[in-house]
Parts: structure tokens; C-alpha cells; sequence
């Protein structure tokens, strides 16, 4: 089977460590979805459930409030992988609750 | 591309790649190259995706790029739903195949493990609960718990590559480009 722990763990930990140009805690906050003030609460928002629906507005407030392109980018990775890991490490709770751990 | 960043802010040596993909592929890059090629020290999840999508497994290849174009329809992501249709229309090559899952699991010619397990993926993708007894579903029409684990990795990638394409607002490529873009997933991978 593949083995994407280790690098799904670095992933993690790179995109919320030293590499990032935006505060860590609010990449952080983007990546829980919490926490966050407007404009970003309702970037990271869109992003995390509906990023369908991310419009360049939504860009340019994020824009307005101060963040550079770069830190724009984080933020939007940040809670694209957040939601995306939280949703990955819910099934996994559900399989090994169907397996009784036996995975 | 909705960040300038994305499309022009590559280093040096990132930008001469660019171009000798340009100029090699005979098509405009496309903007998941870009951002795969952006600041990797920080988002470069080229290594995870590789190894979800062509690590060993018991799914095949083209079983894989079809659960990525299914949980890309899921979170209604254009760009990552023609891309992982077109690798996955090649690698089966059967264009029905591939349309017909998309349009309508229920009906689709595919075995029964795979449609259990796009219909999991599906449901995850669009943020309904999933519990033991949805996984249970999956498991007694055959498929292991690895293949499971498997499948949940391809999820996990395109849950973000997919999130990622709508809020950048990847440009829809040609499909002349898509198709250069699935030869080269299916010969290279995503590393």
C-alpha cells in the first residue's frame, strides 16, 4: 500500500513552521479555521468549504488588510490543507472504528 | 491565476524550467505547474501526491486519477476534473468509461469495490459525516482496508489540489494541453 504519513506529516509541518512569511498563529488560525477576523474569516471560509466560490474580491480584501501576495498564498494553502487534512483524519477515525483498530 | 505570484514569481532558475517546459510540451504551462513550482521549501506537495497517486497499491493508476477527478467533482473544481479525467480516460483508454462514472456512479461500468469506494470519497469531498458504518459499506463489497487507506491518501491530494485550483482560479487549458499534461502524468507522475 502507499505510505504518504511521513510526507503528509511534513507537509503539516512546513506550510506551519519557519518557512512562512505570514504570522505563524495566523496561518495556524487558517489552517483550524478559526479564530480569524474579516476579511480573512471569510476567505479561508470559502476556501475550506466552498472554494468554488473565492472571487477576486475576496483576494483583494485580504490584499487591503495588509498581506503581501506571499502571505495571501499562505493563508490559502494553510486552510485548503486543514480542511482537506481534518476530513482525512476524520475517515481514518471512521475505518479504524470498522476495523476495530485493524488497519 | 489570481495571485501575480503564481504566474511570474518564480526564481530564476524556476522561470528558465517554464520556459523549456513551454517550449518542449508546445503548450502555454499550465497553472498547476506553476503553482507545484512555486515555493516549494513551503507548499511543494509534489512528493505526496507522487506517492498516492503511483506508490504501490492495489488500485490501478487509472482507478486512481478517476477517484481524483471524482473528488475534483465533488468540490466542483474544473480545472482538476478535465485534468484527472483526460489521465484517467488515457491510462483506461475508455472516454465512456470515465464520463459515465462521473455522470452517474450508480449506473457506471466499473466494479463494485470502486464505486463503493468513489462513493466514500464522494461523501467525504462534499463534507458529509462519515462514520463506521460507511466504511463498513465499503468493506463488505470487498475492498481492504489498505485499499481503503489508499484511496483516502488520493483524497487527502486532491481535497487540497482541488481547493487550491478554485481559490487561484487555475485557467481551464485546452484540451490539446490537457492531453500533453496526462502523457506526461502517466509517464512522470507528480514529483
Amino acid at each position: 500500500m502507499t505510505d504518504i504519513s511521513g510526507l503528509h506529516r511534513e507537509l503539516v509541518a512546513r506550510v506551519l513552521g519557519s518557512k512562512g512569511t505570514a504570522p505563524p498563529q495566523q496561518r495556524r488560525a487558517a489552517f483550524d479555521a478559526t479564530g480569524l477576523e474579516e476579511p480573512l474569516r471569510t476567505l479561508v471560509d470559502k476556501v475550506a468549504h466552498h472554494a468554488q466560490y473565492v472571487s477576486a474580491d475576496d483576494i483583494s480584501a485580504a490584499r487591503a488588510a495588509g498581506l503581501s501576495e506571499d502571505q495571501v498564498f499562505e493563508i490559502v494553502v494553510c486552510a485548503a490543507i486543514g480542511q482537506a487534512d481534518r476530513q482525512y483524519t476524520g475517515a481514518l477515525t471512521a475505518l479504524a472504528a470498522a476495523t476495530g483498530g485493524a488497519t | 491565476m489570481r495571485l501575480q505570484i503564481l504566474d511570474c514569481g518564480h526564481r530564476l532558475p524556476t522561470k528558465a524550467l517554464l520556459a523549456v517546459i513551454r517550449v518542449v510540451s508546445g503548450h502555454p504551462v499550465v497553472d498547476a505547474v506553476k503553482l507545484a513550482l512555486y515555493r516549494p521549501d513551503f507548499y511543494g506537495a509534489g512528493a505526496l501526491t507522487h506517492e498516492a497517486m503511483r506508490g504501490p497499491s492495489e488500485w490501478s493508476v487509472g482507478d486512481r486519477e478517476l477517484m481524483a477527478a471524482f473528488v475534483a467533482q465533488a468540490v466542483e473544481s474544473p480545472f482538476c476534473i478535465a485534468a484527472h479525467s483526460a489521465t484517467s480516460t488515457l491510462w483506461f483508454d475508455d472516454a465512456a468509461k470515465v464520463t459515465a462514472t462521473l455522470a452517474d456512479l450508480d449506473t457506471a461500468p466499473i466494479e463494485e469495490p470502486l464505486r463503493a469506494t468513489l462513493r466514500m470519497l464522494g461523501k467525504i469531498a462534499a463534507e458529509q459525516a462519515i462514520d463506521a458504518d460507511d466504511m463498513r459499506a465499503v468493506l463488505d463489497v470487498g475492498v481492504t482496508p489498505a485499499q481503503i487507506e489508499d484511496a483516502l491518501a488520493v483524497g487527502l491530494a486532491f481535497g487540497i489540489t482541488a481547493r487550491l485550483a478554485n481559490a487561484f482560479d487555475f485557467d481551464l487549458a485546452t484540451p490539446a494541453a490537457m492531453n500533453a499534461g496526462a502523457k506526461h502524468l502517466l509517464r512522470r507522475g507528480y514529483r
